[in-house]
């Protein structure tokens, strides 16, 4: 049963595939990633340190993918640039671009710049063939690492980390506005909504970079910082709890205003969605992780059995928020805007907007991610001269 | 008879003017066009269709509108004297070859012709990110395809369910109101294929236009009037449970 | 070149250092900075003049768009004539018509779309109408149709007859008179 009920005879075929459920899930790690590494500059959380450079360099890599759906999915890719040059300044979606190389290329770019510079510069001078030339290009003609210098590159990298945090919040706020700002879904057409995926995109990049980092310390033979995952998890949880006590007030909130979309609604939950949204989001991918956290939070749990936990939530909060982007991106169009019909989603395999290209483009930050830590390692034992302060101690992680 | 007929038109130089620069298709040959002295909507008037489909074969002819999409489409309309707010509706290929009979006894039961509200305040146009769809000065929502990126952004935007991607071209498409046509003094394809006046082309901005006759007299309503969109889509006789 | 950075790792000295030497270091040591902002500036300057070369010459003429865009929509070819070009070279339909039930149905809802025909009747010869087929499109008994709208059940109504063989199409009511 293809369609059910009425349909506008145009709404039958979904617009917008599983491209787009990808870029904000993208994204979302993304500003994650960053918002957690920034906590250790700004709000100087020394535990989670270990993690700093790792989180950049993942939000890095997650961002140079972020667009590419993007593009797959228009029809004219190649006009794309258009965004550039005539930017609409109605449109929610124009200023894309320019909020994307914002971010990307004056808080993500910079600030990895300014907190690798000293590596790069010994590296020019240390490595060998082509990395060398790359090294020698990234120092930018200046090899200048004086106590002076650096120190001035503290403070400048401060005052980035400090633009980045809005930054980041607008990166993913502003998606959030895309789909809450169109009126005539009232799926998406709510006011929480940016502050939904801002949340979302929170819990998402943090329980990635946790992940990541239990995977990379297991790999490198390294003993995890349990201190580091510890206060990490904690993060987790709580904004695990505020993300779902927004989504839950803006449930209540439909339930008891019950407007003229709301029986269409109610019925696309319990029946088309009730896999994705109710069981996936809901159950596996929110209430379960917000419990096993509360249990690390509760009891006096052994190191091993934290681990573990850590890694199952983890994993399934980022199956339920990709369940979420799911929900919010091919739900909104599986209901007629007539609220008398629903359609179906069917996901192609080899196409242009299919499975696979949704999985190569989910798995591409990984090698990317993999080139950018062989670039410039993030762990702390490759530092040339380990500063006087944070460094030694996390040296026996 | 042939040529007979051909010096007919031989003989009315005016109109073989007239009617080579419509087939020209250029708009230089209308020059008697003005974009400021025109403000374009149709008015639809329910009560008068008979769901025979000739519209929606009309446009998808004039505009080579790809099958399955639809510039313009006719629903029908089945409400229960017991439940008002829940119609049966139906619209076998957009009602493009006309409706079989009823499945449904009683009730209150009529066509409704739907198509591009072509609103003064689009969403449609407020969301493209690039301005390949705009509002002309004339009053008509139309997609620059050479400009249009294919986000699919004014799809979702749209309240009424009236643009599609186009296959082929990769770009949204959507109801021009015929502009090729009536830049030229010609109706749409829907309105000259309609059997029943059912739709009249209105020109809001021309004082002599029936349509002010016509709005002062009758109590007219757009589709979804709570979007604030400013659509210039008139019915008349539109049922309060018509979405 | 050399490990000069290291050297000038003792940076304290300049650093109390007065001055047109302070200033002057402190420059050298945020020297790389001002290269990174000229790499942006650089970039900004490169995306301006592009922009400049690429935006289209008619953008913004009317709004934010293209304004050639709106002649060339308007350049679409005419697929339906029209009704008043039909009545020009056939007026003896009109004349017969306009009297009957068919007076508001124009004529390509009935032929179809003739805008070929009527540039070069001579070649374009329209398609022969079958009226079984044509006539029910709009006069087959509905429901939903208005209920002053006249309707058949063509089954009951004719039989598989075609209509004209009774109704005369451009004026159908049943001796309306007319020749066509
Ligand atoms: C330029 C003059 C001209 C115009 C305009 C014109 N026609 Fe014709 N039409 C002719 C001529 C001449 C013939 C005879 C062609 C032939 O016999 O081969 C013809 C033949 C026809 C026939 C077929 C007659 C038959 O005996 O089979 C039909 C039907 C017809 N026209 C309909 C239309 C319609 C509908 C329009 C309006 C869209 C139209 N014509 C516009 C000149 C015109
Ligand atoms: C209700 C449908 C209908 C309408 C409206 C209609 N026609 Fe016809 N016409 C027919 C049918 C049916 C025939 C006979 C079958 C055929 O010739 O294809 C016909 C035949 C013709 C013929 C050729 C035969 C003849 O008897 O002259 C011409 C020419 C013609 N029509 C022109 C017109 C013109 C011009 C108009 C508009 C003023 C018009 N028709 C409107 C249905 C219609
Ligand atoms: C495009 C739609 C259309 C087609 C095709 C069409 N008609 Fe009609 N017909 C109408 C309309 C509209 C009326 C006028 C109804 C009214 O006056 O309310 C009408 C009126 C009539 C009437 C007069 C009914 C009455 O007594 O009031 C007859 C008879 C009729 N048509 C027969 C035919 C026949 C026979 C054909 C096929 C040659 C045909 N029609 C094709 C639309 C159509
Ligand atoms: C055998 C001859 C015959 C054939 C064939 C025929 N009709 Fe009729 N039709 C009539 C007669 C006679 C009337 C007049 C009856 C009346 O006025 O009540 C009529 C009346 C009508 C009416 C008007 C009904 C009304 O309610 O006013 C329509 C519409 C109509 N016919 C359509 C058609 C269509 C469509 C066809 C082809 C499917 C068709 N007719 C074929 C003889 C015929």
């Amino acid at each position: 049963m293809p369609v059910q009920g009425y349909m506008y005879p145009n709404e039958v075929e979904l617009a917008w595939s599983i491209l787009i459920v990808l870029y904000p899930f993208l994204t979302g790690l993304v500003a994650g990633a960053f918002i957690l590494a920034s906590l250790e500059r700004v709000f100087r959380v020394e535990a989670v340190k270990p993690t700093y450079r790792l989180a950049l360099l993942t939000a890095l890599a997650f961002l140079l993918v972020a667009p590419l759906p993007l593009q797959l999915h228009l029809g004219h890719p190649e006009r794309s640039f258009e965004m550039y040059l005539t930017p609409h300044r109605s449109s929610a979606m124009a200023m894309f671009g320019f909020v994307y190389l914002w971010y990307l290329m004056a808080v993500l770019v910079l600030e990895i710049w300014l907190d690798y510079r000293r590596d790069i510069v010994r590296l020019s001078q240390s490595a060998k063939g082509i990395p060398r030339l790359i090294y020698r290009a990234l120092t930018l003609g200046s090899t200048n690492i004086s106590e002076n210098a650096l120190r001035i590159d503290e403070r400048a990298s401060y005052i980035i980390t400090v633009i980045g945090i809005p930054s980041a919040f607008l990166l993913h706020g502003y998606v959030g506005f895309i789909f809450g700002s169109v009126k005539a879904n009232p799926w998406w057409s709510s006011p929480t909504m940016p502050v939904v995926f801002l949340f979302s995109a929170m819990v998402s990049g943090i329980a990635a970079v946790l992940l990541l980092y239990m995977f990379t310390s297991r790999v490198r033979g390294q003993a995890v910082d349990m201190n580091c995952v510890d206060t990490i998890a904690r993060y987790l949880f709580y904004a695990f709890l505020i993300d779902f006590g927004l989504e839950m007030l803006d449930l209540v909130h439909r339930i008891y205003e019950a407007d003229e979309s709301f029986r269409s609604l109610d019925f696309m939950v319990h029946t088309r969605l009730y896999l994705s949204q109710v069981v996936i989001q809901i159950y596996i991918g929110t209430l379960v992780p917000i419990g096993l956290l509360a249990l690390t939070q509760l009891l006096r749990l052994a190191e091993k059995v934290r681990k573990r936990i850590y890694a199952v939530a983890g994993a399934l909060t980022l199956v339920g928020i990709f369940a979420m982007r799911w929900n919010v991106v091919i739900g909104g169009q599986l209901f007629s805007k007539s609220f008398l019909g629903y359609t179906t989603y069917k996901v192609g395999f080899i196409t242009r907007e299919g499975l696979l290209t949704a999985s190569v483009l989910t798995l591409l930050p990984f090698p990317i991610l993999w080139a950018l830590v062989k670039l410039l390692p993030p762990w702390a034992e490759h530092e040339f001269m380990p500063e006087a302060g944070a460094a030694p101690a996390q040296g026996g992680d | 008879m042939n040529m007979s007929r051909r010096q007919v038109l031989l003989l009315l130089p005016a109109a073989a003017v007239a009617w080579e620069s419509i087939l020209a298709g250029t708009p230089e040959a209308s020059p008697n066009y003005k974009l400021t002295e025109h403000w374009w909507g149709m008015l639809v008037d329910i009560s008068k269709c008979i769901g025979c489909g000739n519209c929606v074969r009309a446009c998808a002819t004039e505009n080579n509108v790809p099958e399955g999409y639809f510039r313009t489409w006719v629903e029908r309309y089945h409400v229960s004297d017991f439940n008002q707010a829940e119609p049966v509706v139906d619209s076998p290929d957009g009602g493009k070859e006309g409706f079989p009979p009823m499945l449904e006894e009683g009730g209150k039961n009529f066509f409704v012709p739907k198509m591009c509200n072509h609103c003064a305040d689009s969403p449609c146009t407020q969301v493209c990110p690039v301005g390949a769809t705009f509002i002309s000065p004339d009053g008509v929502v139309l997609v620059d395809k050479q400009y249009c990126i294919g986000c699919r952004y004014c799809i979702q935007a749209c309240p009424y369910g009236c643009r599609f991607l186009n296959p082929k071209t990769e770009t949204a498409e959507k109801c021009t109101l015929c502009y090729h046509r009536i830049t030229k003094g010609l109706t749409t394809a829907c309105c000259e294929a309609c059997p029943t006046g059912a739709r009249q082309l209105a020109d809001l901005k021309n004082p002599s236009d029936p349509i002010h006759e016509f709005l002062r007299t009758h109590a007219v309503q757009v589709l979804k009037p709570h979007m604030a969109t400013g659509a210039k889509l008139y019915y008349n006789g539109l049922d309060g449970s018509v979405r | 070149m050399t490990i000069e950075p290291a050297q000038e790792g003792s940076g304290r000295v300049e650093d109390r250092a007065d001055g047109d030497g302070a200033a002057m270091n402190r420059f050298k040591d945020a020297e790389h900075l001002f290269r990174v902002a000229l790499v942006f500036a650089a970039g900004a300057l490169a995306f301006v003049v592009v922009r400049a070369i690429l935006v289209p010459k008619s953008f913004g003429e009317y709004g934010h768009y293209r304004g050639t865009a709106i002649a060339e929509i308007a350049a679409q070819p005419v697929v339906f004539a029209g009704h008043e070009s039909c009545e020009t070279c056939h007026p003896e339909v009109p004349a017969v018509k306009n009297k009957g039930k068919h007076a508001k149905v124009n004529c390509e809802a009935c032929h179809g779309a003739l805008a070929k025909h009527a540039e070069d009747p001579g070649t374009v010869e329209p398609a022969k109408l079958e009226t079984a087929v044509l006539c029910v499109k709009c006069h087959s008994k509905n429901g939903a149709k208005p209920e002053g709208f006249p309707q058949v059940d063509a089954k009951e109504h004719s039989a598989g007859l075609a209509c004209d063989t009774c109704h005369k199409p451009h004026s159908p009511v049943i001796g309306a008179g007319g020749k066509p």
